[in-house]
């Protein structure tokens, strides 16, 4: 009986699985999510455990080998025209894209989640923060960035301010929509009439039902994030020579399509993989999100 | 004599597109302690709104043009949001109509009952979870542990009905506004509710404004019976005298309308007609055109609030055809 008091709350966790989890099983029914997140997952190792992965350095340059095509041996990837291990340099390009990609989602989250809740719950801000965002909507995205870096300079940081920035107004738009709808719901008069604060009512009631369209568009924003940075690094406004950025690495790669063409295919391969990723998992997520599914399954 | 709750020449008024419309037409009644007031009236006839204005929580198109409410001698209207705030749950609670929308799906039910405790007296989260363990118990819920960490579909509507009336008795609110809260539940459910908000009010001693459009309910639960129609107060009576002795045709056609069980031949009664919108302005006596027995001067002039009793009034001009019988036969 004892036992069963201090484990009270423990025993209901077990029995029920919390709202991720459930999430999770779901996701892991559809089989083309699961190769994402592997691949994500991939992904994410390469990325923390680099230095322990590969036996040259991204930036070492081996002059006597160059252009050595994929399967050479100690380059199990070749090398590119100074002679650069291909797969460290993939490597590190996973280590930089995933940076880039999770800070740009990061404060794109932030700005686009305050805003969203600012406009959908106040009527008097709701214009205002609205008819500006329809301004940077219209901008075309790569067009808005390219003007930021323009005016901040070409480096990878400025990469990412300009692709939050470009960020916010989606993550807005979709925040407000769920606000919206959100508070005209009885348990949010409910929770007026008991007297909670605005404030207490925005973050504690209204940002948790969001939740599963912010989910959503964060994973498959993330695709977008890595294949901005590397459209941009491509054009040279982002991440600049040696660094091994695949956009960039694409970039240098251009030029020995006919000779060695893994040097840009193998990081576009990369990026493609990993936007695929991104995109089959953010559509898992909407599927296992989605409370409908079950009954149309 | 300070009441309770004191409610003069309310007035409230909807901006829409098309301008203003008036929702509750000078609306007046009191409250004391320990009293239940029921306010009947078909869909639209402005009840609900009556009830929400009480707490300050009308739609943002809404605003109260006139009138004033007085809690405990407390002026409400045109109070700050930040002081209204502090009443809400505290002092004044409420109850809604939808046991099925008015909690919040993603959190468990222990979560949502210890908001109250945590905003208005400052309890700490252990503190507040064993309050709000006691006041699932108060409220008739088997197992309030187990159901502290359930959320709220897995509880069935009169389970969340209950678990709805803990979370505003919480601070012990010495009033109640329920909104149709039997409205959604099935009829043994709705007599357990009503049974349970009943021996509450006993306990904690609180006035109850009970909205309904049931007669049944009222019969039930009500001290007091404010009847309303199209925006407007009708008639008022304690509930002895309404249901006994009816005065304006509206009421005893809603009473008229209540079916009978045991008698089979019964054709149910109808108030031909529906409820006029907000929006139009009715010349005379605003229920006229629905009205079996109207007369020339219910078309012209609108009926003031007569008194057939003490305590009990009607806004009907019948009343004055029949204080004027009274005073013909007795000259």
């Amino acid at each position: 009986m004892s036992a069963e008091v201090v484990l009270g709350k423990k025993a209901v966790a077990e029995k029920k699985d919390g709202f991720f989890i459930q999430t999770f099983k779901k996701l892991l029914k559809n089989k083309l999510a699961v190769f994402g997140l592997v691949i994500i997952s991939l992904q994410i190792i390469l990325a923390i455990f680099a230095p322990f992965l590969v036996s040259y350095g991204p930036n070492e340059q081996n002059l006597a080998l160059t252009n050595q095509g994929v399967g050479t041996e100690g380059h199990i990837l070749g090398t590119d025209n100074y002679g650069r291990d291909m797969w460290s340099r993939i490597v590190y390009g996973a280590r930089i894209s995933l940076v880039v990609g999770i800070s740009t989602v990061a404060i794109g989250l932030v700005g686009g989640i305050t805003l969203g809740l600012l406009a959908g719950y106040f009527k008097k801000l709701d214009n205002i923060i609205m008819r500006f965002m329809d301004l940077l909507f219209a901008f075309p995205g790569i067009l808005l960035a390219m003007l930021i870096i323009a005016t901040l300079g070409t480096s990878l940081v400025n990469v990412v301010i300009a692709i939050s920035i470009w960020s916010i107004p989606g993550f807005a738009r979709i925040v407000r929509g769920s606000v919206l709808s959100i508070k005209k719901q009885e348990y949010i008069l409910a929770m007026r009439s008991i007297g909670a604060s605005n404030t207490r009512i925005l973050l504690k009631h209204i940002l948790p039902n969001c939740t599963a369209p912010i989910i959503v568009n964060a994973t498959m924003r993330m695709g977008t994030a890595i294949l901005s940075t590397a459209s941009l690094s491509f054009l040279g406004l982002g991440a600049q020579p040696p660094t091994p950025e695949w956009g960039a690495m694409i970039a240098a790669g251009q030029d020995f399509m006919w000779d060695a063409p893994h040097i840009a295919i193998i990081p576009g391969v990369a990026i493609m993989l990993t936007i695929f990723a991104f995109n089959v998992v953010g559509d898992g997520l909407r599927d296992a999100l989605d409370p409908n599914m079950d009954i149309q399954a | 004599m300070e009441h309770l709750l004191q409610v003069e020449n309310l007035v409230i008024g909807f901006r829409t597109a098309k301008g203003t419309s008036q929702a509750v037409r000078d609306v007046s009644f009191s409250l004391e302690e320990g009293e239940t007031l029921c306010i009947v009236g078909e869909s639209g006839s402005g009840k609900s709104i009556t009830s929400l204005s009480l707490l300050g929580l009308l739609p943002e198109n809404g605003d109260i043009a006139k009138g004033s409410i007085r809690f405990k001698g407390e002026e409400l209207v045109g109070k700050k949001e930040e002081a209204l705030r502090k009443l809400r749950g505290n002092k004044i609670s409420m109850i809604f109509q939808e046991p099925m929308t008015a909690l919040n799906p993603v959190f468990t039910i222990g979560y949502q009952l210890q908001e109250p405790l945590i905003i208005h007296q400052n309890l700490s989260k252990q503190e507040a979870r064993k309050r709000s363990m006691a006041l699932l118990a108060e409220v008739g819920i088997p197992n309030p542990k187990e159901k502290l960490d359930q959320y709220p579909h897995e509880l069935s509507g009169g389970m969340r009905q209950r678990v709805m009336i803990a979370m505003a008795l919480a601070c012990e609110p010495s009033l109640l506004i329920a909104d149709e809260p039997t409205t959604a539940l099935d009829v043994t459910i709705q007599a357990q509710i009503l049974d349970l908000i009943d021996d509450l009010k006993e306990q904690l001693g609180m006035g109850v404004v009970f909205v309904t459009h049931d007669m049944g309910v009222v019969a039930e639960i009500a001290d007091k019976v404010m009847v309303m129609y199209a925006g407007e107060v009708v008639e008022t009576g304690d509930v002895k005298t309404i249901f006994e002795d009816p005065q304006h045709p509206y009421t005893k056609g809603l009473l008229a309308a209540v079916p009978n069980v045991d008698d089979e031949t019964q054709e149910l009664s109808i108030i031909p007609g529906s409820m006029p919108s907000v929006d139009d302005e009715i010349e005379g006596c605003r229920f006229h055109p629905r009205c079996p027995f109207a007369m020339d001067i219910c078309k012209q002039k609108k009926p003031p609030v007569m008194n057939v009793s003490e305590n009990h009034s009607s806004r009907c001009w019948l009343q004055e055809v029949n204080n004027h019988d009274k005073s013909t036969v007795t000259s």
